[in-house]
């Protein structure tokens, strides 16, 4: 029963690292950057979300609206003012702009919001099912965290294949001369990845601080980069890699800390990440380009 | 051919030139007590972290590889280097070369460790490699955070995750886990910075210069034409990886003897992070670039310490607005104008 509970909260914990690959897979696979900072952006729906319920004290389904608002402007912001004029910049200019942007937001954070660390109060409470006569409890941000993973992914992988900003997402990855040159306007296609994927960002803000309840401004960096090697794991730019990646990582790393050890845990992880890579060198479900010569 | 070889001597003998007046003018503003005494605690950091962004630049300028988990190789030169230190500590009473002898085997091991990476890493590519230096990096600082190694008569015991290592009566640890090392005799100067220095870019001039630089160059250059050329790129690629991790050892155990404890946390992501600022800022492949945008990256959120908790604010708009003034055409022709209409009215010509 205990590795019951472990897998599930593995999934759990892999749900949250599957939302924000999301938005670092599809950027990704739109822009061709690594956009460091969006594990910022977590901290600041979190934090909106906080101060929403706490201050204002208004319901968490509208905190969330507005950490998802918010957010979502500020992804959109952020790409029109730091990472937009860098469209034709080397890919190391851009990347060390997103790491600019990342240190701005945590220090805004600090600023605006203290160091002090915060105890975010649980969006759907902190009681849970008992199943098996209390023998194995699973609560019901476990529960909502996994079924918000679950209706996100099917949203998107529809939203990208049906309609017709999906499909003019899908050409600007693959080419954006072709695409532009086809009638698509590739600015306002990057500006609605960036938005979708910091909306995405604040859900998994709101989520990741209700199984982890402690909020300071470097919150988002850990899991950021844990849910970049998510993304890398399933190969990035694909949408069912970033879940998958997302899943199998959450659950090594609660298992790692279970049965390993703790201190270790992130370190079995990103071993683990490293031979994947070595054996498939585009991660599980990327695609294999050719090289032309 | 001649001209280009000239030109690039002239460079590297200017880069020489300006580091030894630096240390000459910061030596003599020593000697006048002009010298605030928080800048005098920056100069040997200030050493460390521009033999960092040399040998950063090493692998990102001319290799042509994002590593961004070169502060692991920093962890492995300072724990390593400190331990030697300690070991050495009544063998060799000479500080300056019981300094010398840690920076050494700090580079050794860093180097190691850096082909140990090295093999599997440079197969990838791109992002990929980036990602995976990343892995390393925290790897290393894991590893670290949950290392036991102490000495007694018996020899060297180590053990992870638990102190199992029984040390006999009246030893104590030298590397301690998550306490990591402390109470280090700080024996690093700022003399032995500057020779660091002087030396990291002898290395790099000279491997730049030869035969194999300019086969590591034609890699980054285009991989496919140095390989049909006959050029062995995992060979070469490792050779430039190596030594820049040698090199990241030695400014690791120079960093790690100027203070009395430290943690594998000092050496974390955001490290690898500071360093490959610097290398961007200061210019891709070159080296003098890299030397004033550590030595000045390093002491600006100390100049801006009046501006107290705005400092790592303003820290990081300066670091977008630099990147889109070099990055942006829109941008830089307006910021060019004033010179280029300034230029007009002398009667000289305009250079498109």
């Amino acid at each position: 029963m205990t590795f019951l509970s472990f897998l599930i909260s593995g999934i759990s914990l892999g749900s949250i690292y599957a939302i924000i690959a999301l938005g670092y897979t599809m950027v990704y696979g739109i822009a061709k950057m690594l956009n460091f900072a969006h594990g910022d952006v977590i901290m600041v729906g979190a934090y909106i979300c906080f101060y929403a319920m706490s201050s204002f004290g208004l319901p968490p389904v509208v905190g969330i609206l507005l950490a998802v608002v918010a957010c979502t402007v500020l992804g959109m912001v952020i790409e029109r003012l730091a990472y937009k004029p860098l469209r034709m910049a080397p890919s190391l200019a851009v990347l060390i702009t997103a790491i600019g942007v990342s240190y701005f937001l945590q220090n805004s954070a600090q600023l605006l919001w203290s160091t002090n660390p915060k105890v975010f109060p649980s969006v759907v409470g902190n009681d849970g099912l008992k199943l098996f006569g209390g023998e194995l409890s699973i609560s019901y941000v476990t529960i909502t965290t996994i079924l918000t993973c679950l209706v996100i992914m099917v949203v998107l992988v529809s939203f990208t294949n049906h309609t017709r900003m999906g499909k003019a997402m899908r050409a600007c990855s693959e080419d954006k001369g072709a695409a532009e040159l086809m009638g698509i306007n590739v600015d306002t296609t990057i500006s609605v990845t960036f938005a979708i994927g910091s909306a995405l960002a604040a859900v998994a803000g709101v989520l990741l601080c209700s199984a982890y309840p402690m909020l300071v401004p470097t919150t988002g960096s850990m899991p950021g980069i844990k849910a970049f090697t998510a993304a890398v794991f399933g190969g990035i730019g694909s949408i069912p890699g970033a879940l998958l990646g997302g899943l199998l990582l959450g659950i090594i790393e609660i298992f790692a800390k279970a049965y390993i050890s703790t201190q270790m845990s992130d370190a079995v992880v990103f071993a683990v990440l490293i031979v994947v890579l070595l054996v498939k060198p585009t991660g599980l479900l990327g695609k294999t380009i050719r090289e032309k010569v | 051919m001649k001209r280009l070889l000239s030109k690039n001597t002239r460079r590297q003998t200017q880069t020489y030139a300006a580091v030894a007046a630096a240390f000459l003018i910061i030596q003599l503003l020593g000697g006048m007590g002009a010298l605030s005494s928080s800048l005098k605690g920056m100069l040997v950091p200030i050493c460390a972290y521009v033999v960092m962004a040399i040998s950063l630049n090493l692998t990102v300028g001319i290799l042509g590889e994002l590593s961004l988990g070169h502060a692991g190789f920093m962890s492995v030169g300072a724990f390593t280097g400190v331990t030697c230190a300690v070991i050495l500590q009544d063998l060799v009473p000479f500080a300056p070369l019981r300094l010398a002898l840690s920076m050494a085997v700090g580079a050794l091991f860093a180097a190691a460790v850096g082909f140990l990476i090295g093999i599997p890493v440079l197969r990838l590519g791109g992002d990929y490699l980036a990602i995976v230096t990343l892995a390393f990096g925290e790897i290393i600082k894991s590893f670290f955070n949950n290392l036991f190694l102490g000495v007694d008569s018996r020899g060297l015991h180590m053990s992870l995750i638990s102190d199992n290592t029984h040390l006999e009566e009246g030893h104590s640890l030298i590397i301690g886990g998550p306490m990591g090392i402390g109470g280090i005799q700080k024996i690093s100067t700022f003399t032995a910075g500057f020779i660091l220095i002087l030396l990291a870019l002898f290395v790099v001039f000279n491997l730049v210069g030869s035969r194999s630089g300019r086969a590591i160059m034609a890699v980054r250059d285009n991989r496919i034409a140095a390989e049909s050329v006959g050029i062995n790129i995992t060979r070469y690629k490792l050779m430039a990886f190596v030594t820049s991790a040698a090199m990241a050892g030695a400014a690791g155990t120079l960093f790690a003897m100027n203070y009395s404890t430290f943690t594998a946390n000092k050496f974390d992501f955001n490290t690898s992070i500071l360093v490959l600022v610097f290398v961007v800022l200061g210019g891709l492949g070159n080296m003098f670039g890299s030397i004033v945008a550590a030595a000045a990256l390093t002491i600006l959120p100390e100049a801006l310490r009046q501006f107290s908790d705005y400092r790592m604010l303003v820290y990081a708009i300066v670091l977008i607005l630099v990147m889109l003034v070099t990055n942006n055409d829109t941008i830089k022709n307006f910021l060019a104008r004033p010179f280029a209409r300034l230029a007009r009215e002398k009667g000289g010509s305009v250079h498109e």
